[in-house]
C-alpha cells in the first residue's frame, strides 16, 4: 500500500519543468499526477507516474536530483464532503500530514489524494482496520 | 610634511648600508632564538654569518602563511612573552588564526611609520583623525591610532560600523582626516548623500585608506564625493599592520618604509628575484621587528617597483597599487576569505566532493557574498522545510567559519562549471585592481 513518488530538485529558471516533461515523454513515460513545492529559490517537483522506477534512472541519467519518496494514496469520494471525510479519519488516527495533493483519474466516482505522512507504516496499519480505502502501487499507476 | 625627514628622504647609498646592517642583525637574531628559522636555514646551508650584501638575501628561504599557521601561536616568537605587550591576529581558516607580537619598542616603530603615513597624507598634530577601521585583534583601528597619536593629532577612535553616528561625528567634531576601508568610505559618502549632508562642505580633507584592493575609479568616486585627497596604504599584520607602505601627495606609488621593510619581488612559480620594473609578487623582510621578526615573506600580493624618485623628496623606492593575488584569497567587507573555507563547511556536511562558487558583487558600496552549493542527492530532500533548514545550517556554518554573512543559493548538479585544472571557485563581480 506505498506508493513511490519521485521528487526532483528543480532551479528556478526557466525551461527546467519542460525539460523533465520531455524526458519522460521521450522514454514513453506517463505523468498520472504532480504537483509543485516552490520558495524563492527553488523548487520541488513531485510526480506519480506509471514507472516510477524507470523514471528515476531516466532522469538521473539527463543530469536531475531525484529522489523516491514512499507516500499513501487514497481514494476519496468525489463528492462535497469526500475530502472532510477522509482528514478526520485521520486525525482522529494521530497521523500526521507533511503535504498532499489530488488527482481525479478514470475510475467514476472516485478521485486519489496522495499523502506524505510522519509514519508511513504506522499509517498504513491504522488505515487497514478503517473505511479508508488505500490504493496500491499497480492501481495508482494506471489510475 | 615629512615625519621622519632623515630617514625618509634619506641617500640610497646610506639607505643600503643601513638596510645591511639591521639585515645581518634580524638574521642573527632569528637564528639564534627562532628554532623554525634556524632548521630552515640548515636546510638551506645557510648561516647569519653568510650574509655580507643585500644581495645574499637570495640565499636565505621563504616564509609562507602556512609556516605562521604551523607555529600557532607563539612558535615564531623571537623574545620571551614577558616582553610582548601586543598580540594582534588576522582571520585564517577556522581555529588557526595567523598571530602576530609586539614588544614596546615594536609599537613604537609601529606608531612611527604610521605617523609617517598619515603625514603622506598631508597630516599633521592640528589634525582631527576619524578611525573607523576596527578595533580589536585587527591591526587597522589600533595601527592608525597609535600613529595618529604619535603624530600628535586629535584621535577619535570610532572603530568600524553605526554609519550615521560617523558622519555626525564628521560635523560635529570636525573632522579633518578619515581612516577606514575605501569601501567603506564610499557607503558613508552614499549614507551622507541620503541624510542630505554635503561632506565636501565639511573640513574633511583626507582619506587614508586601505586593508582592501580598489581601483583608480574608486579613489575618483571617493574623492568627488568627499571633497578630499584619497591616499592608499598598504599594510599585512604579518610585517606590521598598516604603515609597510603608503602613498604621498604625488598618488603615484606608495612609497615603502624600506628602512624597516626591506622589499623584493618574486615570480611566484620559480621564486626567482625580478627587476624593478616587472611585475611579481610582493616578498617582505623586518629589518627592526623585536618580537615577531619575519624572513622574506611571501604576501601572494602582486604589484611592481618604481625606483625612480619622487617629487615629493622621498627616496624611498615605490611600489604599485596591488593588481591582484597569487592565490585566490578574496576580500570582502574587510575580511580575508579563502574559498577552500566554504570547501571544509560543506565537507562537514557529508558531501564528499562539494561543488560550490562565491559569487561577489557590491550593491551600494556594500560587498555581497552568495555562495552556490550544487545540490547532490545525499543532500537532497523531499521536504521544502528540510531543504530550507539546510540552507540556513549552511548559512550559518559558513558565517561562523567566516565571520561574514552570506546568501546560500542551492543550484542543481552540474550547473556549476567544471574545469581540467583548478577548478574555477569565484566570480568576483567587482572592479577592484583596475
Amino acid at each position: 500500500m506505498k506508493v513511490k513518488q519521485i521528487s526532483l530538485f528543480l532551479e528556478n529558471k526557466s525551461g527546467r519543468l519542460s525539460e523533465v516533461a520531455r524526458v519522460l515523454g521521450k522514454h514513453e513515460i506517463n505523468i498520472r499526477a504532480l504537483s509543485i513545492a516552490d520558495t524563492t529559490d527553488f523548487g520541488i517537483l513531485r510526480l506519480i507516474v506509471n514507472d516510477p522506477d524507470k523514471a528515476s534512472t531516466v532522469l538521473k541519467e539527463a543530469g536531475f536530483t531525484v529522489s523516491e519518496t514512499e507516500i499513501i494514496a487514497v481514494e476519496v469520494p468525489d463528492k462535497p464532503g469526500g475530502l472532510a471525510g477522509v482528514l478526520k479519519i485521520l486525525e482522529e488516527m494521530k497521523i500526521n500530514i507533511e503535504y498532499m495533493y489530488a488527482f481525479v483519474g478514470k475510475s467514476l466516482g472516485n478521485a486519489v489524494v496522495v499523502f506524505r505522512v510522519e509514519e508511513i507504516d504506522r499509517a498504513v496499519e491504522l488505515l487497514k482496520e478503517s473505511e479508508v480505502r488505500l490504493l496500491s502501487g499497480a492501481e495508482v499507476y494506471q489510475f | 610634511m615629512i615625519y621622519n625627514l632623515e630617514y625618509e628622504s634619506m641617500s640610497r647609498p646610506r639607505l643600503e648600508e643601513l638596510q645591511l646592517k639591521r639585515l645581518k642583525q634580524t638574521v642573527s637574531r632569528v637564528y639564534e632564538r627562532v628554532p623554525f628559522y634556524r632548521e630552515k636555514m640548515k636546510k638551506a646551508g645557510v648561516k647569519p654569518e653568510d650574509i655580507r650584501s643585500l644581495d645574499d638575501l637570495k640565499y636565505l628561504p621563504f616564509t609562507t602563511k602556512q609556516d605562521l599557521r604551523d607555529n600557532y601561536p607563539f612558535g615564531l616568537f623571537a623574545v620571551p612573552m614577558e616582553e610582548v605587550v601586543r598580540i594582534h591576529a588576522s582571520s585564517g581558516t577556522t581555529g588557526k588564526m595567523t598571530v602576530v607580537g609586539y614588544t614596546r619598542n615594536d609599537i613604537n616603530v609601529w606608531s612611527q611609520v604610521m605617523a609617517r603615513t598619515l603625514a603622506c597624507a598631508g597630516g599633521t598634530s592640528h589634525d582631527r583623525i576619524q578611525v573607523a577601521y576596527g578595533y580589536g585583534l585587527f591591526t587597522g583601528g589600533l595601527g592608525v591610532h597609535y600613529g595618529a597619536e604619535m603624530l600628535g593629532a586629535t584621535v577619535v577612535p570610532i572603530s568600524g560600523g553605526n554609519t550615521k553616528r560617523q558622519i555626525q561625528i564628521m560635523q560635529d567634531f570636525g573632522t579633518t582626516i578619515l581612516a577606514c576601508t575605501p569601501s567603506y568610505a564610499l557607503y558613508l559618502a552614499e549614507g551622507a548623500a541620503e541624510e542630505g549632508v554635503d561632506l565636501r562642505k565639511l573640513p574633511l580633507k583626507a582619506g587614508v585608506f586601505g586593508a582592501e584592493p580598489w581601483s583608480e575609479n574608486m579613489r575618483r568616486e571617493i574623492e568627488e564625493k568627499m571633497g578630499i585627497m584619497a591616499i592608499d596604504i598598504y599594510g599585512l599584520s604579518e610585517i606590521i599592520g598598516p604603515g609597510v607602505a603608503s602613498e604621498c601627495e604625488a598618488q603615484n606609488g606608495l612609497h615603502i618604509f624600506e628602512d624597516h621593510f626591506l622589499p623584493e619581488i618574486i615570480d611566484p612559480q620559480s621564486g626567482e628575484r625580478l627587476p624593478y620594473g616587472q611585475r611579481g609578487e610582493l616578498v617582505f623582510t623586518s629589518l627592526t621587528k623585536e618580537a615577531f621578526p619575519v624572513i622574506r615573506y611571501r604576501t601572494r600580493d602582486i604589484s611592481l617597483l618604481y625606483p625612480e624618485p619622487c617629487n615629493c623628496g622621498r627616496t624611498m623606492v615605490r611600489m604599485n597599487r596591488i593588481l591582484g593575488r597569487t592565490d585566490d584569497m578574496l576580500i570582502i567587507r574587510g575580511v580575508n576569505v579563502f574559498p577552500t573555507q566554504i570547501e571544509s563547511v560543506l565537507l562537514g556536511f557529508g558531501e564528499t566532493e562539494p561543488h560550490y562558487l562565491l559569487v561577489v558583487d557590491r550593491q551600494n558600496n556594500l560587498d555581497e557574498l552568495e555562495v552556490w552549493v550544487e545540490i547532490s542527492d545525499a543532500l537532497f530532500s523531499d521536504e521544502v522545510r528540510k531543504l530550507e533548514d539546510l540552507e540556513h545550517k549552511i548559512k550559518n556554518e559558513i558565517e561562523s567559519t567566516l565571520g561574514i554573512s552570506a546568501r546560500i543559493k542551492l543550484v542543481e548538479p552540474k550547473t556549476i562549471p567544471r574545469s581540467e585544472g583548478k577548478a574555477q571557485r569565484v566570480v568576483d563581480k567587482r572592479d577592484v585592481y583596475s
